[in-house]
């Protein structure tokens, strides 16, 4: 540490987002009257993020030339040993987090100002996603588990309100309450998992806790023979595969697009959804420490991988094969994080979030340009009348998929060798399932950007034309053909694209193998040899993307785009026609492997029918029945029978005692001696 | 023969026996009901005397007088009661007194 | 025998008859005399036991007092003699059954031990022997100082509670049976507050009783103001 950061700018970096939001979420509503109006809501929100984004950039360059901080600034609470705090520990990882949610939410802010333009919620929807920008940077720049736990059910908490913008919509609404049980259930792990690290870690600071590791690894959980880490790691997981949307705590982010466009890319594709796997890299300490739990990842993160990008092949929606590639995307993030590869994860993690945000941004892009139109088999030939959404689609898949010098395809390409020398268990099947997964990345990418900007024009075959879900005024397009949008939505494009293309080919080595990283992560080289391997044969960006032509990755993916060419493009009839004759594959993949299905009939409804039974049988019956009316009534009938004695005839109490007496005298004389 | 504290202890125990069948068979009057309770009070302060003499203490003769005046206070407070109940129902017949019923 | 016994006896013999006949005497105030005289042979019996302050204070108070007032009860009271004794010997069996196992438990507790011959009273016996060697003023050790000094020493506080016991029951009795004075002008607050108007005021139309005044002074009036 050769320096220290200052406090009050880093204080400052979450702050600024918070002021812009309280000031937008109050005064420019109705809880604050309406004074401000649209402009100036938008401009204190986006000044508050560029604010945050600029001393974010300035963190990172101190950053990288060695500055750290790890302090904490205010002391909530103690409670019997254990220290309730809010502090920051910012070194390579949390300052590379903080650009990327700063830079994304600033994007996404501008991009908002053309997208939102006829809502009446304009005001409302800044001041979410300040308030997003705000509890994402207390996660990230967290220095203990409490305050990451924080800014964790913060982000799901705006989540959940910008899911539910749109809250007249019943689908919203569900969807936003999906989103919020299945976070929960997720989150049940994570408080198992932070509880037994202040159980027996006695303490939730970072640094304390990873000081004491290596008791923690010798420990077993009471009572069975697991060691203690695999519990801790694989409950805080669980977390993590609620946050990060892993299999099967996934179901939550398709029906997460019901939300507007922007959130899709702010929240559900760039920054929240990554929660969970920058926690899992912020903990590899420990999860060093637990092969088991390494494999669990390993196996939950290929399973994701793989089976998301079956599921975006078939989807008609643009927004959900996006939802779908993120799915899956994060699925590889994860399977990088089982190999011990932490900070390839992380490099995916920031790649991943530019092209993905960039992705969604286009889709919204082109959702405004077909007059709110999502349907891409009702699209086709866009890229005349949108060419920049086009150029900047073309380049976020062309990321996607890998290509080599792109910024996918360096994070990519190290995600698939890590698992191939990971010596895990599953780390075979994972290796299958990553390059498994370029191929139909590709296709169904190429599929969705053939479909949508080339071919024929389709606009007005679709049956739904005259309805519009969001009282979109049709009042300047007569003719329903697109338009290229305007430039508060074409610059954030534009801005996107650029890190998208470059930005791998620029970091891989110094995040990779350098010193920006290395204090954040531990791997534990002799049992996890991923990274030591991939270090052997990475050398460099150019040389690495010169390797690539001799790696069946870069050949997969060349497969899939021109599978989706030919499918498409040349010849359009063959989709229907494989539809039928694989129409059970098509109806498994349709009902998203019947996983909705299984939670809303099975474990919703299960769920439900246990609630009625215990207020019928238990509450009803046994407690207000049986022991509070049961209880009256016993009572009740016990007095009716006593109550016989009070016969109010002088005599019989006179003789009960006498009889009393002579009871007595009995008892004395005879009895008692 | 010579008089033993049996001799005043069994007159004491024949006037509460027959003060019990009293109770017992004056269901139709009150005062006498009331006499009878005098007559078992009386049994008891024969004992009592009885006691104080044949083992020479006195305290039983204290414990006499006491009696005596609760008798009296008992006694006075119950005819009371009487002449009211008298007054409202214009009879003593105790069976007729069921009213305090439960 | 000698006329000790004989006394005792004889006592002894009219106090039960007198209980008996209390008992199951058809007329109330015949019921009473026979308590009275059952009273006096009590008092008989316990001055052959040698406590004449006790025996005196049951005629005195028992008798002169509180047999006086059950006679003068039984007399006030105008009582229906004929349904008295109805069924009067209907309970004598289970009367009689009671009473009987009563008296039994008795003698068997007697029969249990209480063999004291008379006088047994070793200290009394002593001190007596011992005063009455002494001199013969202090000779009979008089029952009624003996009580007395235990009552006012020993039994001081229970004697006091006594005397408000007594004052309480003489203050419920007169209370229960106080009859309100017909000439007696005092009110009740509670009623005086439960009050409601329209039990007391009522508004009634009246037909005037006078004609009303000529309108000619208020013609006066108007020129008076015009000038």
């Amino acid at each position: 540490m050769s320096q220290t950061l200052n406090a009050s700018t880093l204080l400052a970096v979450p702050l600024a987002p918070l002021v812009g939001s309280a000031l937008a979420g109050i005064f420019g509503t109705a809880l604050g009257g309406n004074w401000i109006g649209r402009r100036l809501s938008h401009t204190l929100t986006i000044l508050g993020v560029l604010v945050s984004f600029i001393l974010s950039a300035m963190t990172l360059k101190d950053v990288i030339g060695g500055a750290r901080f790890n302090a904490t600034l205010y002391e909530w609470m103690v409670v019997g040993g254990l220290k309730m705090e809010i502090g920051f520990l910012v070194d390579g990882l949390t300052a590379m987090m903080m650009c990327v949610v700063t830079f994304v939410s600033l994007m996404v802010h501008i991009y908002t100002i053309g997208y939102m333009e006829e809502d009446e919620g304009y005001n409302r929807f800044f001041a979410y996603i300040s308030l997003f920008t705000f509890s994402m940077l207390m996660l990230v720049m967290s220095n203990n588990l409490l305050q990451l736990f924080f800014g964790w059910e913060a982000v799901g908490l705006v989540s959940y309100l910008l899911i539910g913008f749109w809250f007249n919509k019943p689908t919203a609404i569900f969807a936003n309450m999906k989103a919020f049980l299945v976070n929960r259930v997720g989150d049940f792990g994570f408080i198992l998992g932070i509880g037994l690290i202040a159980a027996y870690a006695g303490s939730l600071n970072y640094t304390e806790v990873f000081g004491k590791a290596g008791e923690l690894g010798k420990m077993a959980f009471p009572g069975t023979d697991w060691m203690l880490v695999t519990v801790i790691c694989i409950c805080l997981f669980i977390g993590a595969m609620g946050k990060s949307a892993q299999f099967p705590l996934h179901v939550w982010l398709p029906d997460s697009m019901e939300g507007p466009t922007p959130i899709s890319a702010l929240i559900h594709a760039a920054t929240m959804v990554t929660a969970g796997i920058f926690m899992v890299a912020r903990m590899s300490p420990l999860y060093e420490l637990s092969d088991a739990a390494l494999n669990f990842v390993l196996v939950i993160g290929a399973i994701t991988a793989l089976f998301m990008g079956f599921l975006g092949i078939i989807q008609n929606d643009i927004k959900r094969v996006v939802a779908y590639s993120t799915l899956s995307q994060l699925g590889y993030m994860t399977v990088a994080l089982g190999a011990s590869a932490y900070s390839v994860a992380v490099f995916h993690l920031m790649t991943h979030a530019f092209f993905k945000a960039l992705l969604f941004l286009a889709a919204g892009s082109v959702i405004m340009g077909m007059h709110h139109n999502q349907d891409i088999r009702w699209m086709g030939g866009v890229r005349k009348y949108m060419p920049i959404t086009w150029i900047t689609s073309l380049l976020g898949s062309l990321a996607l998929i890998g290509t080599p010098l792109f910024a996918g395809f360096y994070s990519k390409d190290a995600i698939i060798e890590a698992a191939h020398f990971s010596r895990l268990p599953a780390a075979g099947f994972a290796h299958f399932a990553v390059l498994a997964g370029v191929f139909v990345t590709a296709f169904y990418s190429f599929r969705m950007y053939f479909l949508v900007f080339h071919g024929k024009e389709r606009f007005d075959q679709n049956p739904d034309t005259h309805h519009d879900d969001h009282g979109h005024h049709d009042d300047h397009h007569g003719d329903h053909q697109p338009h290229e949008s305007p430039w508060v939505v074409t610059a954030p494009l534009l801005l996107l694209a650029v890190p998208s293309v470059v930005i791998g080919f620029m970091t891989v080595m110094p995040m990779l193998f350098g010193d920006f990283l290395k204090d954040a992560i531990v791997v534990d080289a002799a049992r996890h040899p991923a990274m030591a391997e991939l270090a052997k044969i990475i050398h460099g960006p150019l040389e690495m993307a010169a390797h690539a032509f001799s790696t069946p990755a870069l050949w997969l993916a060349v497969a899939g785009v021109a599978l989706a060419y030919y499918m498409y493009m040349v010849n359009p009839a063959l989709p229907a026609a494989i539809q039928k004759r694989v129409q059970p594959l098509h109806t498994l993949l349709e009902n998203k492997y019947y996983m909705d299905w299984i939670n809303e009939n099975i474990l919703a409804r299960g769920a439900r029918a246990l609630g009625v039974g215990l207020w019928k049988g238990g509450d009803q019956a046994v407690i207000d029945g049986t022991l509070v009316n049961g209880s009256w009534r016993v009572i009740g009938w016990v007095s009716a029978i006593v109550r016989r004695a009070q016969s109010g005839f002088l005599y019989h109490y006179a003789l009960v005692m006498i009889v009393g007496v002579f009871a007595l005298m009995t008892y004395f004389v005879w009895l008692n001696k | 023969m010579t008089l033993t504290l049996g001799h005043y202890l069994s007159v004491g125990a024949i006037l509460f026996a027959l003060s019990v069948i009293g109770i017992f068979l004056n269901r139709r009057n009150l005062i006498v009901l009331l006499m009878a309770i005098e007559l078992m009070l009386l049994a008891v302060n024969m004992n009592f005397v009885a006691f104080s003499h044949f083992l020479g203490d006195m305290h039983g003769q204290v414990f006499v007088f006491f009696i005596l005046t609760v008798a009296a206070a008992e006694s006075a407070i119950g005819l009371a009661i009487l002449v009211l109940l008298f007054r409202n129902k214009s009879s003593i017949n105790v069976q007729e007194l069921n009213e305090l019923k439960g | 025998m000698d006329v000790k016994t004989g006394f005792f006896y004889f006592f002894a013999a009219v106090l039960l008859f007198a209980a008996f006949r209390v008992i199951t005497a058809r007329n109330p105030v015949h019921a009473a005399l026979y308590l009275v005289l059952a009273f006096f042979q009590a008092a008989a019996i316990w001055l052959l036991l040698k406590a004449e302050f006790l025996a005196i204070s049951l005629v005195l108070v028992y008798v002169g007092a509180v047999m006086v007032l059950f006679l003068f009860v039984v007399m006030m009271l105008d009582i229906n003699m004929d349904t008295l004794r109805q069924g009067f010997w209907k309970h004598f069996p289970l009367a009689g059954s009671v009473g009987a196992l009563i008296a039994l438990e008795m003698a068997a507790v007697l029969m249990g031990g209480f063999r004291t011959t008379e006088d047994t009273r070793p200290a009394g016996a002593a001190a007596q022997a011992v005063v009455q060697g002494a001199g013969q003023a202090a000779a009979q050790a008089s029952n009624t100082k003996d009580l007395g000094i235990l009552l006012y020493t020993q039994y001081l506080y229970p004697v006091q509670i006594a005397a408000v016991l007594l004052l309480v029951a003489m203050v419920a009795a007169i209370a229960l049976t106080l009859r309100e004075r017909k000439d007696s002008k005092h009110m009740d607050p509670g009623d005086q507050v439960r009050v409601k108007a329209r039990d007391r005021v009522s508004v009634v139309k009246l037909a005037p009783t006078r004609a009303a005044a000529p309108a000619t002074p208020a013609a006066d009036a108007a020129p008076e103001n015009k000038a």
